[in-house]
């Protein structure tokens, strides 16, 4: 297949919104909220420059903004939103319905930390938060990822399996308002790959009319859990095989864990989004140095890969899980629960430092990453380390 | 109706089969039960109108049709809105 | 349109039977008779509360319709998505016919917890109907006040008790803010008129764009009142004024129901069929009675003004300019 080359500068936002365009849903309805107002901003000019045939409807808030998709979903629409922090915790009611109801609605959220106090900069708390409202989770460490990672979710999604819904989480300003030369594709090619929507029960087939949303009491609510379950059971077989017909048109690979010189590595950083990119400076420098150090990236954190993920850290001496956002259990961040948990079944375990780090937008620069891994050395020796760092805030 | 198991059952809950209350018979609730005097009807079909179970027919040619006792609850709307008193409330012998 | 009602069952039943609303309940005529408003195809979006609960218990459903509740507060905000995804179908030709859409709340969830969602959906300018069937009161959770219920009124949040005698607050005017959102109709209906509020409901199925219904809906065990009454009580609040009848279309005010001398009554006929209002008619209490009905006197004379004023509506709106 014959790739044209299309490469643009574009922000992780713009190269969200290209994504959106080319996609070009049935309907999105969305609210504005920093900072990912630059995604609805440019997706509306596509919607009045009429580049797209999608209704927009610009809501009075988040909780309609998810409503709505529901209700467009439902109906038988392909419905895309996209937000962060707060637009998110206003959702939160209807992202558990729209998971629920089996909605294959696609959502980009733009990370930002929550309130209070209030701050517009990133962190995950926002997502993290909504980790087990039964939506797929993908996070993306550049507007490149953000921009291919859209359109497979919409095929995730959709797929017949799966029909759930799915959120693409970049970082809040270092990646939404950052430019970058993003390889776009053919708008043909992302057209025919997404192909035409076929959803089961639609409303508006009111020949056959479905009712959605029942009450369900004692006798049947488990059921319906359960078949939740069942669906997330085969998210990981279907992303294997929505990403690898992304790569066949893109020549792009995207797994479900991502990892960065782990073949002979002894210790490794677990880290989430943009920082992924500053420690891959630092590993390179680190290699140079002769030290076997890697990354690994949970690239899907809902579903989350656990056996995938402990195979690969098993064999570590030493392993930092880097969490950009604070759970308040006074144990640790909500990553590291999650890597613990995967590893426990491995007869031989890395030791496991966790770093809370970058709330609200705090720097998170090479220097940092050092330590974190001069901190896994000593370890290495045989030093005794503090297992929880809140690295980065001021004493 | 049998309950399903997981795998059976349309997914998110939704259901396929419209109208299947119908199967669902709330006439137990009963306690008083209508009794119409057909002689007396004029088929003004404000009973119909008012009915809150639909549980009350018209005929094609725009009469009034069976009282479908499996839903009626009893409530005596019918009753209330008849003009010319042809439905009276009894105590249902059960 | 002539108004017959031997036509009535010639149009699709929507809510069949087999629900489990109480005996005696207000809601399910209130919906019945708004749907009798179209003969096309409806999608009901249903605010959760008495009438989606009770008659959508899985396996179960008493709709022929295609129907979706999502929560409590966004019935407006699901009926908005399913109109921008009929839009957006229709015009690419995936859906052929004409569809009609209708959102359903409580008062609970329209004049208090869904107002929002509904002033947003309004605001659009949607292609929409929503029906608030108001009993004035949190009844599917145990009968608690809300924006709605009438001052005087004991619920459960707003009990009688030996110092504050129930709910002290009149009503919002919800009718009235919906049209302050200069919709192309708003309606305010009653089941006792069935042909008012059958004619009221095609009119707003028939407008392009949002109309609003607000329906009185008796509720026995909430308004504390015998199972066969929902006609007759909602008879007497009509011609005592306290829910007068009356639309607003293109920005014009009229009253569509203006009771005869002889069949007005005193708002006190109607507090005294409802246990709610039982304490009103202790002493130290009647003022209350007094005050609901002096509330309600001037709402009618408020009416009839606005009736006057945007009798030429055309001329006024030149003027403003």
């Amino acid at each position: 297949m014959n790739n044209k080359l299309i490469i643009k500068p574009l922000t992780g936002a713009a190269a969200v919104s290209e994504a959106m365009r080319q996609i070009d849903p049935d309907v999105v309805a969305a609210y504005p909220i920093t900072p990912q107002t630059d995604i609805v901003m440019k997706f509306s000019q596509f919607v009045n420059d009429g580049k797209v045939t999608t209704e927009f409807v610009p809501v009075e808030s988040e909780h309609s903004a998810m409503s709505a998709c529901v209700g467009a979903s439902a109906a038988g629409a392909r419905a895309m939103t996209a937000t962060a922090s707060a637009g998110l915790a206003l959702m939160w009611e209807i992202l558990y319905i729209a998971a629920s109801n089996r909605l294959p609605i696609v959502m980009p959220v733009v990370n930002r930390a929550l309130s209070a106090p209030i701050n517009i900069h990133c962190d995950h708390s926002d997502t993290m938060g909504a980790r087990d409202s039964g939506w797929i989770q993908i996070y993306c460490e550049s507007a490149q990822e953000a921009y291919d990672n859209v359109i497979a979710a919409m095929r995730i999604a959709e797929h017949e399996k799966i029909m759930l819904p799915v959120m693409v989480c970049q970082d809040g300003f270092i990646t939404s308002h950052a430019m970058e030369r993003v390889d776009i594709l053919e708008d043909d090619k992302v057209k025919q790959f997404v192909g035409e929507l076929n959803l089961p029960f639609p409303l508006l087939d009111t020949d056959n009319p479905v009712t959605y949303g029942p009450l369900d009491l004692f006798d049947y609510y488990f059921e319906h859990k359960r078949q939740q379950s069942e669906a997330i059971s085969h998210v990981f077989e279907v992303t294997d095989k929505i990403y690898n017909e992304f790569e066949k048109i893109s020549g792009r690979k995207y797994n479900r864990v991502e990892t960065y010189e782990m073949e002979d590595a002894e210790t490794a950083i677990v880290a989430l989004n943009s920082t992924i990119g500053t420690a891959k400076d630092v590993v390179d420098t680190l290699r140079q140095k002769g030290e076997k150090v890697g990354l690994l990236f949970p690239r899907m954190f809902r579903p989350f890969p656990a056996e995938e993920i402990a195979e690969i850290l098993a064999r570590l001496s030493a392993v930092a899980v880097l969490d950009r956002s604070e759970t308040f259990s006074g144990t640790g961040g909500p990553m590291l629960a999650d890597i613990k948990s995967a590893l426990y079944e491995k007869e031989n375990k890395p030791v496991i430092l966790n770093y809370i780090y970058g709330l609200g937008g705090r720097e998170i620069n090479p220097a940092h990453i050092e330590q974190v891994f001069s901190d896994l050395k000593e370890v290495q020796k045989g030093n005794e380390v503090e297992k929880l760092t809140y690295l980065g805030v001021r004493e | 109706m049998s309950e399903k198991g997981w795998k059976d059952l349309a997914a998110g809950g939704k259901i396929t089969e419209p109208g299947n209350a119908a199967q669902y018979k709330t006439g137990d609730w009963r306690t008083f039960i209508p009794d119409v005097d057909r002689e007396k009807c004029i088929n003004c079909l404000f009973c119909y109108l008012y009915c809150p179970d639909m549980a009350i027919e018209v005929k094609e040619d725009s009469t009034l049709g069976e009282i479908k006792l499996d839903y009626c609850k009893g409530c005596g709307i019918c009753s209330s809105v008849c003009p010319v008193k042809c439905i009276e409330m009894k105590k249902e012998e059960k | 349109m002539k108004l017959n009602i031997k036509d009535l069952p010639k149009i699709p039943e929507r809510l069949g039977p087999g629900h489990r609303l109480c005996s005696g309940c207000g809601a399910p005529i209130v919906a019945k008779m708004v749907l009798m408003g179209t003969k096309d195809p409806v999608v009901v979006t249903n605010a959760t509360g008495c009438l989606e609960v009770a008659t959508t218990i899985f396996p179960y459903t008493a709709w022929k319709t295609p129907f979706i509740h999502s929560a409590f507060e966004n019935s407006a905000s699901t009926a908005a998505g399913v109109e921008a995804a009929y839009q957006s179908l229709k015009r690419k030709g995936k859906v052929k016919e004409e569809v009609k859409i209708l959102a359903i709340g409580g008062d609970g969830g329209t004049y208090d917890i869904g107002l929002q969602a509904l002033s947003g959906a309004l605001e659009r300018g949607h292609d929409f109907v929503y029906l608030c069937y108001d009993n004035g009161a949190y009844m599917n959770t145990g009968i608690q006040r809300s924006g709605a219920t009438p001052r005087g009124s004991s619920t459960t949040t707003s009990p009688a008790g030996e110092a504050v005698p129930g709910k002290q607050q009149f009503p919002k005017d919800l009718t009235a803010i919906c049209a302050a959102h200069k919709v192309p109709y708003v309606a305010q209906g009653a089941i006792s008129n069935w042909k008012d509020l059958i004619t009221k409901a095609s009119k707003a199925f028939a407008v392009k764009g949002p109309a609003v219904l607000n329906v009185l809906s008796p509720c026995p065990p909430g308004w504390k009142h015998a199972d066969d009454l929902a006609v007759e009580i909602s008879e007497i609040a009509v011609n005592s004024k306290i829910w007068p009848l009356y639309e607003i279309e293109n920005g014009q005010w009229k009253i569509t129901y203006r009771p005869r001398e002889n069949k007005i009554r005193p708002v006190e006929d109607w507090i005294k069929m409802q246990g709610r209002f039982r304490h009103l008619s202790r002493k130290e209490n009647h003022h209350i009675i007094d005050e609901i009905q002096q509330w309600a006197d001037e709402n009618w004379d408020r009416l009839e003004k606005m009736e006057k004023a945007t009798s030429n509506q055309g001329d006024s709106e030149e003027k403003q300019k």
